[in-house]
């Protein structure tokens, strides 16, 4: 992207050679203190006594517990998320209707509050204070400090991301295609289904990839809502804060180091689907001037 | 005109309906739940639950904590935009990957390490501790920096980081050599380029990164807690508060609490509306 303009720069539009060190030799010590060193010290905190106790972190049945419910919660928000990302891409992208800019305002709704905040309105609806609360308690239905408030809670934070990264993506693409399947004779969900569907998979996946990283990670919501049961209600992050509170911080950065690695496969999957995309917008430049 | 063009394209009312019901479900209604819930208060409780003097503090930490880390990251950020799109050194790609690690590192994870980093016997906080050369110069106690309101904005810092360098990195690299060249042919020294030509055309985004880093720093709780200290009038942030307000069973404490909350997320979110509107006019991208 910039490597060519970087060799074409000529005196007049670049820096003296000390200037452009200094710059990059601040700019890499900030990411080093801030990016960086936390990065390995999760890790070398979560084996600072040995592979022993690292991997003896994981016999733990609480630490088992609160990884599958963490692998649960994540099959369950994100396929939600990503049904509705699509349904509301599909519905913003292709058509044109009076509220478009309103609908697509409110998506982005969940990214603008706080994650304490998001938890406490599932508690206003479904705690024991909250509007369904006493119907709940009738029916012998628990939501708050259970599972589903925490599947909840994570839906709600999660939202947006899959929708934000197609709605851009199906406006530039534009419904040539589309159309011409309709003419064609193709039925809606086979147009969708040979034609869409194909044209954003990469898209889809960048989505989905974030979503699942938040999913997984969410702390601050799922607090609210999970109420803390050991083995019951805890998710890999709030796993790590009761075991980082007891002081047992090999266990705590054993499990965080989890959820660290989890955080580089998806930069790397990321950085793959950008480099990935950049090169076929490139192919395709080349192809435009060619003819 | 009619509520939607035509179209020849299928699953309009499908895929609106679906959308509208699952927005309504799942964030409308509840949020809608949270407003409703305050007005159970009246006028005279509500403020007196958002305006009792340790939640105020909290109000103080939070926005001034939010403020300092999105100043910080302006600065950085942009520094670390132009290294990234103008020069070129080993790793680079790498770097740029990374930069986005705050986006996909959990909350909880940042913050136990960098509690633990900057603690005093920490890698980075032994270097400010007391009795140490950095740590000597701020007094005879060091420089504490976990457990402390500066912890807050180290934490905050780091959550923010990628904002400010994702929103100015595309509008640098589309800046046109052209102009530099026209402007130094006229005599303009390098620095009064950057000046001029540069950072006024880098102006609305660097502003839309600083308000979503600041919108993004006033929700933050799970990296601040572990690093923040907690302590009451001095480093308690606000979304602590509805928690704590919560573990005490007053829930229209904490309903107020967060509806200033909200308020401020809604108004933050109009003006970066604003500022990305106004920075694509300023690009002529509308």
């Amino acid at each position: 992207m910039s490597s060519t303009t970087t060799v074409n720069r000529s005196a007049a539009t670049t820096e003296a050679p000390w200037v452009r060190w200094l710059l990059t030799g601040l700019a890499l010590l900030f990411i080093a203190l801030f990016l960086i060193i936390p990065l390995v010290s999760v890790f070398f905190e979560a084996l600072r006594q040995g592979w022993g106790l690292f991997a003896a972190s994981f016999t733990d049945p609480d630490a088992l517990a609160a990884i599958k419910l963490t692998l649960i919660t994540a099959a369950i928000a994100v396929p939600l998320n990503l049904v509705f990302g699509v349904a509301a891409a599909w519905a913003i992208a292709r058509f044109r209707f009076k509220g478009r800019s309103v609908l697509t305002t409110l998506i982005d709704l969940p990214f603008a509050v706080s994650p304490v905040v998001a938890g406490l309105i599932y508690v206003l609806l479904f705690g024991a204070q909250g509007w369904f609360g006493p119907w709940l308690a009738e029916h012998d239905i628990k939501i708050i400090f259970a599972i589903p408030g925490i599947v909840l809670a994570t839906v709600f934070v999660t939202f947006p991301f899959v929708a934000r990264e197609l709605i851009p993506l199906m406006e530039a693409q534009g419904s040539d295609e589309e159309h011409a399947a309709l003419v064609l004779g193709a039925s809606g969900w086979q147009t969708f289904w040979r034609i869409t569907l194909p044209n954003i998979k990469w898209g889809l996946l960048y989505g989905v990839i974030l979503a699942n990283a938040r999913a997984m990670g969410e702390f601050g919501a799922v607090s609210v809502v999970s109420g803390h049961i050991r083995g019951m209600t805890n998710t890999i992050p709030l796993h790590v804060e009761i075991l980082y509170n007891e002081y047992n911080f090999v266990g705590a950065f054993a499990c965080a180091s989890l959820l660290a690695l989890l955080a580089l496969v998806t930069l790397a999957v990321k950085s793959f689907i950008e480099w990935r995309s950049a090169r076929l917008a490139e192919e395709d430049r080349r192809h435009a001037t060619e003819e | 005109m009619a509520f939607k063009q035509n179209s020849v394209l299928p699953g309009f009312g499908l895929s609106l309906g679906y959308s509208i019901f699952y927005l309504s479900l799942i964030v409308l209604l509840p949020l809608a739940a949270l407003i409703t819930k305050t007005f159970d208060l009246d006028w005279a409780h509500f403020w007196s639950a958002v305006s009792e003097p340790r939640v105020v503090a909290t109000y103080k930490v939070t926005f001034g904590a939010s403020f300092l880390a999105a100043l910080i990251n302006l600065v950085t950020g942009l520094l670390i935009a132009w290294v990234l799109v103008r020069y070129s050194f080993p790793g680079k790609r790498l770097i740029d990957a990374l930069v986005d690690l705050p986006f996909a590192l959990p909350t909880a994870v940042a913050g136990i390490a960098l509690a633990t980093l900057y603690a005093p016997n920490g890698w980075i906080g032994q270097w400010f501790a007391a009795g140490t050369p950095i740590g000597n110069l701020f007094g005879p106690e060091g420089l504490p920096l976990a457990f402390q309101p500066i912890g807050i904005v180290i934490a905050l810092t780091f959550v923010t980081l990628p904002f400010v360098v994702r929103t100015v990195q595309p509008v640098l690299a589309d800046i046109e050599q052209e102009l530099e060249e026209a402007a130094s042919s006229l005599g303009a020294s390098r620095w009064q380029i950057f000046r001029l030509v540069i950072l006024p055309t880098l102006l609305p985004a660097l502003l839309t990164g600083f308000s979503l880093a600041f919108a993004r720093a006033i929700g933050e709780y799970g990296s601040v807690i572990f690093i923040a200290g907690n302590m009451p009038f001095k480093s308690e942030i606000t979304p602590l508060m509805i928690i704590s307000k919560l573990e005490q069973y007053d829930y229209a404490g904490a309903t107020a609490i967060a509806v200033v909350m909200l308020l401020v997320s809604f108004v933050l979110l109009l003006a970066i509306n604003g500022l990305q509107w106004w920075s694509a006019r300023r690009l002529g991208r509308n």
